[in-house]
């Protein structure tokens, strides 16, 4: 355990958040609010902490599987534990694990709120919210390490452990590149999405942050009634499509850029990605199709709740606690379905549960023909014997913890659902879970212990489970 | 510039492992998944599984747009193939690895008449290292600049030496010969020390000059300078066959002392003049018989680490004679302070340190002051660079105290007009000069690196 390299690495990523925290302080001068000054403070906290911290470059720069995990789990944990304090300082969100859950909430994408009047949030406040979204989308780490280099070649170690899907791979050679370009195309779909909704009539603030808010698949909102506040069509439609896209393997993105528009659309996982998204949406629409107007009315709804769930955003515009019951288990199950590897989404991921499907097929085939020899087949490649041992190994985990946490939360009172859905819900980082923390209700009214559990599920669920449990395995501080 | 490694071996490790610090794209080729998975992992390149001879994969590689292709794959024919490939697709540059005696012969029509821009052969190269190294008795390695003028010696100092606790600057009061120590290591450390250092036994000490200068340190320090007469190898591969070559036509005796008999009737037939032993290195009798008492260096390269370490300790300790060890595992090569050998020749090594020497001077050879030789020395850690001084050269005409040289620069020789100066504070450098720069930590691409700002 290279320990010099961890502190090395987590000491250059607090002098990142450091100054990302200036960036509330702008906009408190923007809007003339006193709340910058506790960000600013915190900031220059952290940088100096950074500074201290990472000042000397460790010798001996190689960092190896596990110095990846456990920086990248510190990480998390640090950053939302320092960006909270703002929060509490001001006196905005006043209980600090209340903040904290918040933060994690923000980072991990969740979008799962304590808050129960959103509007009477500070600008300031509204927008280092949202922003934690954006960059905790893509990665807090990925995000450093397109700018600073931090473990020379081995950095790979670090991307893996951040970036989502069973199996991570780089664009470019460099690593630094390859962060760079995802940053970048992120960023340019981002601002694409927000000048979409600037033309249709939504204020820039609003625009922006609801632009974070989908780039990231986080959907904190900034309006009580969340999108549906909004009614517009408009909005909707926009809002719809972009939460698709940011649920695509950003690769295929890059694969379009460099012309290889052909090899974009032969994945197998954007093909199922889109078909069940296609399947679901067709299935609810005329399920609820009594309830609504018109079939474009139901199909909007439809369409926006389908695509937010999958991709594990969690924007809300219309209370499916009020939908068929058949229509609230289709967006259950896709809460554990989740987005594609490799996109800002959260969830089992579609490739997973592909391949899932694939080996039971084949384990079913095998019942029949003892002696056949068989592979099974993922984007025209045979999956190796590992990567499905070790899928199948992070789904007995993933039960587990998902157990494991829904027995916390039953021990504090609250009804089965709700408990049920919170669990799903932070595990799979899509927000909104159903009854008292449904689309109109919130995670205030739990306890303090549950709120700590669902943070950790929350980052055990961006993180894909390995390096939160890995941090607090002994075995892994070892000499 | 964009470069793609075929085969991800422990020659393809290395050169990887120097050139990705380098700003270079590399790309890395191999069957074998969890080698290119283990690369990927340790080193910021990106990786390609599957056959580098077949086109799908090279293009996959992206040798369209390449600027060069290393083969280095186990296979020969592979190489070859590749590389044909790779240069009718669009890549620039390219070096195959050919070992096979048989082809050895046809470097010149392969580079010439195939465009292949470099055919390395290791065994050839870790022959030509040791035939240099046994030239000079006490140095444990030597390198050679401006097609020889200039030599670059690492020297031991021993326990007892007489160089212990000499200040540099007060060695011209033991020897008066025109050397410059540019480089010290000891254990793992490097520096590239100053007047004020102070020589500590168990130091590395790296020393450039004329061939004649450092014999003649040699001699001043008290080594002795035996001329190597007659050797025993222990091994008979390919390495002994092109040594037993070269030292043949040097007057120098060799014995080859090989286990396999079929083996040995082959380089009876293939060498004439060398004396072939069928029998067991190891066995103390066998060595007894064929004199290894009177032999003035022991050579170990059989095909095993182990045994070529242990084979040469024990001429060391039993006979002191001039051992040399042929090992293949990289990181075997550090351990010749520990064990006493007198030199450890990896030819994987040489390999990878000649294609980065070459890839060096590729990179900037249209621009400024080009590279023209590059050394490796100390595990990589230092470099030995050869510029020659062009007009781009900032301070054409100045004196080395006018230049601001950056630290851990050194200048270790200037060559002009076929005549080597050691360089002074007051030196100047000119037009067409030869210089050779020894540098830390240091990626000189082009003589205006040296200098600070």
């Amino acid at each position: 355990m290279n320990r010099r390299m961890i502190v090395f690495a987590i000491g250059k990523l607090l002098s990142m958040t450091g100054l990302l925290l200036f960036i509330p302080v702008l906009i408190s001068f923007i809007y003339h609010e006193s709340q910058g000054l506790y960000f600013g403070i915190v900031g220059v906290i952290l940088l100096l902490i950074g500074f201290l911290v990472s000042r000397k470059v460790p010798k001996k720069k190689n960092i190896y599987a596990r110095e990846g995990f456990v920086i990248v789990a510190l990480s998390w944990i640090l950053v939302s534990a320092f960006s909270a304090i703002p929060y509490v300082l001001s006196g905005e969100i006043p209980h600090y694990i209340d903040a904290f859950f918040e933060m994690v909430s923000g980072f991990t994408t969740t979008g799962s709120s304590i808050l129960t009047n959103v509007e009477a949030m500070s600008h300031t406040g509204l927008f280092w919210r949202s922003f934690t979204h954006w960059i905790g989308g893509m990665g807090i780490l990925v995000f450093v390490i397109a700018f600073i280099p931090i473990a020379s070649g081995r950095s790979m170690h670090i991307l893996k452990a951040e970036v989502p899907g069973p199996v991570v791979g780089k664009l470019v050679s460099k690593v630094r590149a390859t962060a760079r370009i995802l940053y970048v195309i992120y960023a340019a779909l981002t601002v694409i999405e927000m000048i979409l909704l600037l033309l249709g009539g939504m204020p820039l603030f609003d625009s922006i942050l609801n632009a974070f808010g989908t780039a990231g698949t986080g959907g904190f909102a900034i309006k009580n009634a969340s999108i549906a506040a909004y009614n517009s069509a408009y909005f909707d439609v926009v809002i719809t499509i972009f939460m698709i896209l940011f649920g695509i393997n950003f690769n295929l993105f890059y694969f379009i850029l460099i012309g290889k528009v052909k090899d974009a659309l032969r994945s197998e996982e954007l093909h199922y990605y889109l078909g069940i998204i296609a399947l679901c949406i067709i299935v609810i629409t005329c399920n609820v199709l009594p309830m609504y107007k018109n079939v474009l009315e139901a199909l909007r709804y439809a369409g926006f709740t389908v695509a937010s769930t999958i991709t594990t955003t969690g924007f809300v515009v219309v209370d499916y606690g009020k939908w068929p019951l058949l229509s609230q288990m289709i967006i259950l199950v896709l809460t554990f379905v989740g987005a594609s590897s490799g996109s800002t989404g959260g969830g089992i991921k579609i490739s997973r549960i592909v391949m899932y499907f694939k080996s039971a097929r084949k384990e079913l085939r095998k019942a029949l023909h003892p002696h056949s020899v068989q592979t099974v087949e993922f984007e025209n490649q045979p999956i190796d014997g590992n990567v499905i041992s070790s899928i199948q190994g992070y789904l007995v985990i993933y039960l587990i913890i998902f157990v494991v946490s829904l027995l916390i939360l039953s021990c504090y009172k609250i009804d089965f659902t709700s408990a049920f859905s919170a669990v799903a819900t932070c595990l799979n980082n899509v927000g909104p879970g159903m009854n008292v923390v449904g689309p109109v209700g919130n995670f205030s009214s739990l306890s303090d212990i549950s709120k700590l559990v669902l943070s950790f599920d929350m980052l055990a669920g961006r993180l894909e489970i390995f390096p939160m449990l890995l941090l607090f395995a002994p075995s892994s501080w070892r000499k | 510039m964009k470069i793609i490694v075929l085969g991800a071996g422990k020659v393809g490790k290395t050169l990887i492992k120097h050139m990705s610090n380098e700003d270079h794209d590399i790309i890395v080729v191999d069957q074998n998944a969890t080698k290119v998975e283990e690369v990927v992992n340790q080193f910021d390149v990106i990786g390609v599984v599957g056959n580098g001879g077949s086109y799908d994969i090279l293009m996959e590689a992206g040798a369209e747009d390449a600027n060069l292709i290393i083969c280095v794959t186990a296979s020969d024919e592979l190489n070859i193939l590749a590389g044909l490939m790779a240069k009718k697709m669009g890549t620039r540059h390219t070096i195959a690895r050919v070992r096979n005696p048989d082809y050895s012969s046809q470097r010149d029509f392969m580079r010439n008449q195939l465009g292949f821009s470099m055919i390395i052969n290791p065994e050839l190269e870790a022959a030509s290292e040791i035939r240099r190294v046994l030239s000079f008795p006490s140095a444990v390695k030597v390198d050679t600049f401006s097609r020889g003028k200039v030599e670059l010696a690492e020297f031991f100092v021993e326990d007892h030496s007489r160089l212990n606790g000499v200040e540099l600057s007060q060695l011209h009061k033991i020897t008066k010969t025109n050397i410059l120590v540019c480089a010290v290591s000891h254990n793992e450390d490097v520096i590239i020390p100053d007047g004020n250092y102070v020589i500590k036994p168990g130091d590395h000490l790296y020393i450039t000059g004329t061939h004649r200068d450092l014999s003649r340190f040699c001699l001043d320090i008290g080594v002795i300078t035996t001329r190597i007469k007659n050797v025993i190898i222990i091994g008979g591969g390919k390495i002994a066959y092109y040594l037993s070559k070269q030292l043949s036509t040097q007057g120098i005796k060799v014995k080859i002392i090989e286990k396999d008999k079929n083996r040995c009737q082959v380089l009876a037939e293939k060498l004439p003049y060398v004396t072939i032993i069928h029998g067991d290195g190891s066995d103390d009798e066998l060595l007894n018989e064929e004199g290894i008492e009177n032999c003035d260096a022991v050579l170990a390269l059989t095909g095993l680490d182990e045994e070529n370490i242990v084979l040469s300790l024990s001429a060391k300790s039993l006979y002191h004679k001039k051992t040399i060890a042929k090992v293949t595992r990289m990181n075997y090569t550090g351990l010749s302070d520990v064990l006493k050998v007198d030199s450890i020749v990896a030819p994987k090594k040489i390999v990878a340190s000649q294609i980065i020497r070459y890839v060096r001077a590729k990179m900037n050879k249209d621009n400024d002051s080009s590279v023209k030789t590059l050394y490796k020395i100390v595990d990589g850690e230092v470099e030995a660079i050869e510029f020659k001084v062009t007009e781009q050269f900032k301070y054409l005409h100045k004196t080395l105290n006018e230049m601001k040289i950056k630290e851990h620069v050194l200048v270790a020789a200037i060559i002009r007009d076929n005549e080597v100066i050691v360089p002074k504070g007051n030196t100047t450098m000119e037009l067409n000069d030869y210089v050779i720069i020894v540098s830390r930590g240091e990626i000189m691409k082009s003589l205006n690196d040296m200098l600070r700002g």
